[in-house]
């Protein structure tokens, strides 16, 4: 850890302390706050009318999502009419895998960032989506739709970790993030099994496969391209290399294996 | 410790450290909760938790705002402490030792409250947990000088018998302080499970591979275990041996023996339950008892053996 940082935040302890002040904004500090933005990644790749499409499936048997207890927070449980399965792993009967962020690794440059804000909503003690893409420098709004508090842990490891506090309902926070890094996890230390991630990228060129394990990446340029598919649990794929002509669509499909 | 000093036993100042010493042994309780239950970023603010004095108390906000208000207590009953100490006792050197520990529990609190805000770096979760011991250590320490035992024994007690126990009572005390800090390297490291057998390592004698978690997990369950293990009932077996009638001596080296052997028992279970939330929180506090236990004994070995003039 850097030790001026260290030092400046002993100091800063000590004058709170003496003073009486709150940290309620203090998170801005370590988290990206204004950091970032639109500057940081030269817009270099045009759109295109290119397209790739595909799904991604599980091999073998899927593993039961277990059924989360929400018992520590009557306020979460009284949103559930049953109680709801952990997201880790979704897969229909026929293993088609949900919540996998499918991006073009390599081959596409980078785009500027769009100011329209990513929304990561926290419902019923639940994230939505479970898991997103952003691209760098591009807003992230995070609300509380809970009548509860939550704190949100961002593990980041390649861009700045922060952890806030939202202790009533409707507070929205804003994030940036300054690089690529996929992918990004979240989590909830108030409610325990509150957990999500973001693919974090230069360009718009990403999906997450919905419940039928389907996905679709629109506007590329004609090239070639390295399609990667990256899950919570099971990590990378191999990689696949494909190249598309101005208006083509080209099929690409990944399997994981369960475990 | 200067042995011209006089010292009446004021029993309301040594019931008073004895309060605060228990509530010390829950607030170490409640600091090892926090980190078992993975509660620890819950409140993401300090000193204020969500902005308010008192938030709602639920899922982790429970146990890292209950360690914050055990700690809130027991600074109070500290400072307290501090200015009766101040008051009530004429013994300079015990003056000074209670002024340490209301220092160190200061420093405690902005050791605590960094290691909130900065996201657990692993450095100052280490300083968090070791500071915590030495200020048990510190309140253990006032009770026991402050005690009518203490008092009474005075120097020369045991002046005429053989005093190498002061040696290796000392000596076993800071190697168990040692062993407790890779113990806390280890837990806040998130090494604990990085060797998941015991005795054998990946089935093996010794790990396949090394790598710095394995190497601290290692040394914590494997070599340091042993050595404390070993010191401790070496340590208690001379006490039992020499000084059998002593009771200021013999209740802390049985206390440690007995509490050490606990303390490997339940270091087991923390891997064969993979870190289960009692038995962890519990391996925390049972070294924070053995070593208390040493201090005590430490101490007393100090006290009795010393040679000079009555107090």
């Amino acid at each position: 850890m850097d030790s001026r940082k260290l030092t400046a935040f002993l100091l800063a302890a000590s004058l709170m302390a003496f003073t009486g002040c709150g940290s309620k904004d203090e998170d801005e500090g370590f988290g990206q706050g204004g950091g970032g933005g639109n500057n940081t990644v030269a817009a270099t790749t045009a759109l295109g009318t290119a397209s790739i499409t595909g799904t991604v499936t599980l091999s073998g048997k899927a593993p039961a999502a277990p059924v989360i207890a929400m018992d520590a927070d009557p306020v979460c449980k009284s949103q559930h009419a049953t109680s709801p399965k952990d997201e880790l792993v979704t897969a229909d009967a026929k293993g088609n895998l949900a919540n996998v962020f499918v991006y073009v690794k390599d081959g596409a440059g980078s785009t500027a960032a769009p100011a329209t804000p990513v929304t990561l909503l926290q419902k019923g003690c639940m994230y939505s989506p479970h898991v997103f893409g952003i691209q760098v420098g591009q807003p992230l709004e995070i609300v509380n739709g809970d009548p509860t508090l939550h704190n949100i842990h961002c593990m980041a490891v390649t861009n700045d970790a922060f952890n806030v506090g939202q202790p009533s309902q409707n507070m929205a926070t804003e994030k940036k993030f300054s690089k690529p890094e996929v992918l990004v996890k979240f989590k909830c230390d108030v409610h325990s099994w509150m957990h999500c991630c973001a693919g974090v990228v230069t360009n718009p060129f990403f999906s997450v496969t919905g419940a039928d394990g389907a996905y679709k990446i629109s506007q590329l340029p004609k090239g070639t391209y390295t399609l990667v598919a990256v899950h919570e649990k099971y990590g990378e794929s191999q990689p696949q290399t494909v190249t598309l002509a101005d208006g083509a669509s080209q099929a690409v499909n990944f399997t994981f294996a369960a475990q | 410790m200067s042995p011209r000093e006089t010292a009446p036993y004021h029993p309301a100042l040594h019931r008073y450290a004895l309060v605060t010493a228990g509530c010390t042994f829950l607030l170490l309780l409640a600091g090892a909760l926090v980190t078992s239950t993975g509660s620890s970023l819950a409140v993401p603010d300090w000193p204020l938790s969500f902005g308010k004095f008192f938030p709602e108390m639920k899922g982790g906000v429970l146990f890292e705002h209950g360690h914050r208000m055990v700690a809130g207590t027991v600074a109070i009953l500290m400072l307290g402490l501090a200015i009766t100490t101040q008051v009530m006792e004429q013994r300079a050197w015990v003056k000074k030792l209670a002024w340490v520990a209301m220092g160190a529990i200061v420093l405690q609190a902005v050791l605590g409250g960094a290691t909130v805000l900065l996201h657990l770096p692993t450095q100052i979760s280490v300083a968090h947990a070791g500071l915590a011991q030495i200020f048990f250590c510190l309140i253990v320490s006032l009770t026991l000088v402050t005690s009518q035992g203490w008092i009474e024994a005075g120097p020369n007690s045991l002046a005429d018998r053989p005093s190498s126990l002061r040696f290796w009572a000392t000596l076993t005390t800071a190697v168990t302080y040692l062993q407790i800090l890779v113990g806390a390297v280890t837990r806040h490291s998130g090494s604990g499970l990085a060797i998941p057998d015991w005795p054998l390592s990946f089935g093996q004698l010794l790990p396949p591979e090394w790598s710095a978690s394995i190497a601290l997990q290692f040394s914590h369950t494997r070599i340091g275990a042993f050595i404390v293990l070993y010191l401790i009932t070496h340590t208690a077996y001379r006490v039992c041996l020499h000084y059998p009638e002593v009771d200021a001596l013999r209740l802390p080296a049985a206390a440690a023996g007995l509490l050490v052997w606990l303390q490997c028992f339940l270091g087991l279970i923390v891997i064969a339950t993979s870190k289960d939330v009692v038995p962890t929180s519990l391996h925390v506090i049972v070294g924070a008892a053995t070593l208390a236990s040493l201090m005590v004994l430490t101490l007393n070995s100090h006290h009795l053996f010393k040679k000079g003039p009555v107090s």
